[in-house]
């Protein structure tokens, strides 16, 4: 399954230059979030897309946050952990890669491109890398435009699961 | 209860004792050599005689042999008694001139050999001493007569509390001494060593006439260096200080005799019944203290360690400087016991290097010791001359640089910065080839002793042990800190915590701070009456667990454990997964993992995530942004 055939959202004409793609980013509380923290603090300048979800770790973020957040309107989804061997509490994020990497397998067959979904490892330490992380996903984000719903999960009346509402 | 006086002081005693016995309880010393109190006395050797004055039959008699009677009155130390023991040891001295113990007694009694005889010669020795044997070969001298004063001791220890008769006296007048039946080697002896260590004057050696080898049992403690005997103290100042049976090794495990141990030890302690047992305690903190050991540095083919004796580790070296090692802090060449007069110490053997086997970490403490060593050898050997080879000197911390430096300006140590390429002996020297990069070019010594500076290591079956305590550990097996700098004692699973070279290679001073450290952090645990933890831990709904337990399987503290919901009557209606508070440490990861969703996290719980979720859906400044309402939530119909 080749991950652009099911994706009917690719309108990359959309993405005009005033367009800020919506990117939810779940960040473990110990490393990523202080990392974030840090490059505020160091003053890195990065793009207003993102909206950070503190997790207490990555291990903690269920593939149904991810699905949501995309039901929710978000066009590009970040979790971010601490680097693998360095997870506050031992073992979660390798949980997490685990995890999500077979869920992001599954994207596909729900009719989201995959490549709208990230992960990466930033320490506390990473303020720079955090900063240029954003930076790169928005301008990918911005690459592939607005997500625009699931058209697959299309029910009777013609309408997504989004626009039926909550 | 019998009353008897002795040098004018009333002493009681227990019916059938000896007037030594009352000797003791009133705490007069009569000198003996053939007594002991495992073996029944013979009154051999006539040293022990007191003069009974009075209460019976007066005379001069053996304390050791003559039974304590109600009214006797005895003078230990009279003008007879003396003469009597100055003659006993003048005729002790003339056969026996060698024996220490004999020469010591006959000053205290001014005892002067009555003849400078001949010492008695025993049978021309036979050099086939061949062990397992059938019985033909012959013995070689076992018993030194220039020292045995053919009391006895031996041959009634051997026949009386061990059992088997190995010795026995041999010959007439002069020609009379200590052997085997028939001076063949002895089948029948155990090898147990009580005849060795019993003799007062420590003339026999029961590995002359043993048929079979008796093992010596290297000593661990000093590195293989000395031998020990299967009853020992492991080191000194053990705690407890107590001797332990080496049950591989015992006489008495391994063929059932010996026992003597048992039958001395006046405080009754030994008891060959005990086993080893697994005691269970409730704890509420524990400290893992588990030490290093050493890189073996045989692997290093061209330092020749394990092929050339006198190539040794820095801890053998430590220990045959100690002045509780095997030769009593003098130090000597394994090869030929001669003080070295040049040593060459090699740094950093497998550490700081991966090629070929070693460690990339420095392992710290060598830097240090190896500049004390340094030291101690020149307080050993004024004359000689010590060669240092290092790759840098790591002297951080207080008074460390000062005291490398006193090493190279007071002790005139060489320091040579480079790598050594091979050790290989020489006559009986050993030549070592090195670079002196900061010199230039290549240099060799004729060392006469050559040290290794070994890499630590943790203790083998680290890794099980943390395992076990849910601990983590890296790739060399050194645990983990829960945090480098904020939690440098804690590990991540509450209430373990780390001290010393368990946890990386360090030095005394560093591994005292952390081991207070440690300490302080477990009793600001273990006095509370409550515990203190994060709000933010995981919960199970016991209503919807189905008990599949997929969160026992993802947590890593150990928190998830089964409990059992009973009904009134006590039916089992279900197990269900249940987290300890203590332990849980709020990762998550069994949320995540739960299938029926019975585990939130406080503070974190799925329907507080889906709100911000939700509220990131309706961000208002996005929407203005965007060029049409699609990303707008349902509350904008």
């Amino acid at each position: 399954m080749s991950h652009t055939a099911t994706e009917h959202d690719a309108t990359p004409a959309a993405a005009t230059a005033e367009w800020k793609p919506n990117i939810v980013a779940f960040l473990c509380n110990w490393c990523s979030y202080a990392g974030a923290d840090l490059a505020g603090m160091s003053r890195f300048g990065y793009p207003a897309a993102i909206r950070i979800i503190r997790v207490p770790c990555s291990g903690r973020v269920d593939p149904m946050f991810i699905l949501k957040s995309f039901e929710r309107g978000a066009d590009m989804v970040l979790v971010s952990g601490c680097h693998p061997g360095d997870c506050h509490y031992t073992s979660g994020n390798f949980h997490a890669r685990r995890k999500l990497q077979a869920f992001r397998e599954l994207m596909s067959f729900l009719g989201i491109d995959p490549r709208r979904f990230k992960m990466s490892w930033v320490s506390a330490a990473e303020g720079g890398k955090w900063s240029a992380l954003v930076n790169e996903i928005t301008e990918e984000a911005r690459r592939l435009g607005p997500f625009t719903g699931y058209p697959s999960c299309e029910n009777g009346n013609g309408r997504t699961t989004r626009e039926q509402g909550d | 209860m019998i009353a008897l006086t002795m040098d004018g002081r009333q002493a009681e005693v227990q019916d059938g004792q000896t007037l030594l016995d009352a000797a003791k309880t009133l705490g007069i010393e009569i000198p003996t050599l053939c007594h002991h109190k495992a073996v029944p006395p013979a009154g051999a050797c006539r040293v022990c005689v007191v003069e009974i004055t009075g209460g019976g039959r007066p005379g001069l008699m053996p304390a050791c042999a003559y039974p304590a009677q109600n009214g006797l009155v005895i003078d230990t130390n009279s003008k007879a008694v003396r003469a009597s023991r100055r003659l006993t040891l003048s005729l002790l001295l003339s056969r026996s001139p060698e024996s220490e113990v004999l020469v010591k007694l006959a000053q205290e009694y001014d005892a002067q050999p009555l003849f400078s005889s001949p010492t008695p010669q025993p049978p021309a020795p036979n050099t086939q001493h061949s062990h397992g044997s059938t019985g033909t070969a012959k013995t070689r001298q076992a018993v030194a007569a220039s020292k045995c004063i053919l009391c006895g001791l031996c041959v009634r220890v051997c026949a009386e509390v061990i059992g088997p008769s190995a010795t026995c006296f041999a010959g007439r007048g002069r020609g009379r001494e200590i052997s085997t039946p028939y001076k063949q080697l002895s089948d029948v002896c155990i090898g147990c060593g009580a005849c060795a260590f019993l003799c007062p004057t420590g003339a026999i050696d029961p590995a002359e006439f043993c048929s079979h080898p008796i093992e010596q049992i290297p000593n661990e403690f000093n590195c293989g260096y000395d031998v020990r005997t299967p009853i020992h103290i492991p080191f000194p100042q053990a705690v407890p200080n107590k001797p332990l049976i080496d049950r591989e090794n015992c006489i008495h495990f391994k063929t059932g005799g010996c026992g003597a141990c048992k039958t001395i030890c006046p405080a009754g302690a030994i008891d060959y019944d005990m086993t080893d047992e697994i005691v269970e305690e409730k704890v509420g903190a524990v400290i893992v203290a588990t030490g290093y050991q050493l890189l073996d540095p045989s692997i290093y083919e061209e330092y020749g360690y394990g092929r050339y004796p006198d190539v040794v580790t820095s801890l053998e070296f430590e220990r045959m400087v100690s002045a509780s090692g095997p030769t009593e802090g003098e130090l000597r060449r394994p090869s030929n016991g001669q003080p070295p007069k040049t040593i060459v110490f090699l740094q950093c053997i497998g550490s700081r290097e991966e090629q070929t086997g070693g460690k990339p970490y420095c392992s710290k403490i060598c830097c240090m010791y190896t500049a004390k060593h340094a030291i101690l050898y020149k307080h050993k050997v004024h004359d000689g001359q010590a060669f240092i080879f290092y790759m840098d000197i790591r002297s951080a911390g207080k008074n460390y640089e000062e005291f490398v430096r006193r090493v190279v300006k007071e002790k005139d140590a060489t320091y040579l910065r480079g790598r050594v390429s091979k050790v290989f002996p020489r006559g009986d020297k050993l030549i070592v080839m090195g670079a002196d990069t900061l010199g230039g070019g290549q240099v060799e010594i004729a060392a006469e002793m050559v040290v290794l500076a070994p890499a630590l290591l943790p203790s083998a079956g680290v890794r099980e042990l943390a395992q076990k305590l849910r601990i983590g550990y890296d790739q060399h097996g050194f645990l983990s800190e829960a945090h480098p700098k904020l939690k440098p004692v804690e590990t991540n699973t509450a209430g373990v915590f780390l001290a010393g070279c368990a946890h990386s290679p360090k030095d005394i001073p560093d591994t005292v701070a952390q081991a207070s450290a440690a300490a302080s952090k477990a009793l600001g645990l273990i006095t509370h009456d409550r515990l203190t933890r994060e709000p933010t831990i995981g919960i199970v709904n016991q209503a919807t667990c189905n008990g599949c337990f997929e969160c026992q399987t993802v947590c890593a503290y150990g928190a998830i454990g089964p409990r059992e919901i009973r009904d009134r009557r006590g039916t089992l209606l279900a197990v269900v997964a249940h987290i300890n508070e203590g332990l849980c440490q709020g990762c998550g990861a069994c949320a995540v993992t739960c299938r029926s969703k019975s585990i939130e996290v406080q503070g974190f719980r799925d329907d507080q995530l889906y709100a911000e979720i939700n509220a990131i859906g309706s961000s208002a400044p996005l929407v203005a942004a965007l060029p049409s309402g699609r990303h707008g939530n349902g509350s904008e119909k």
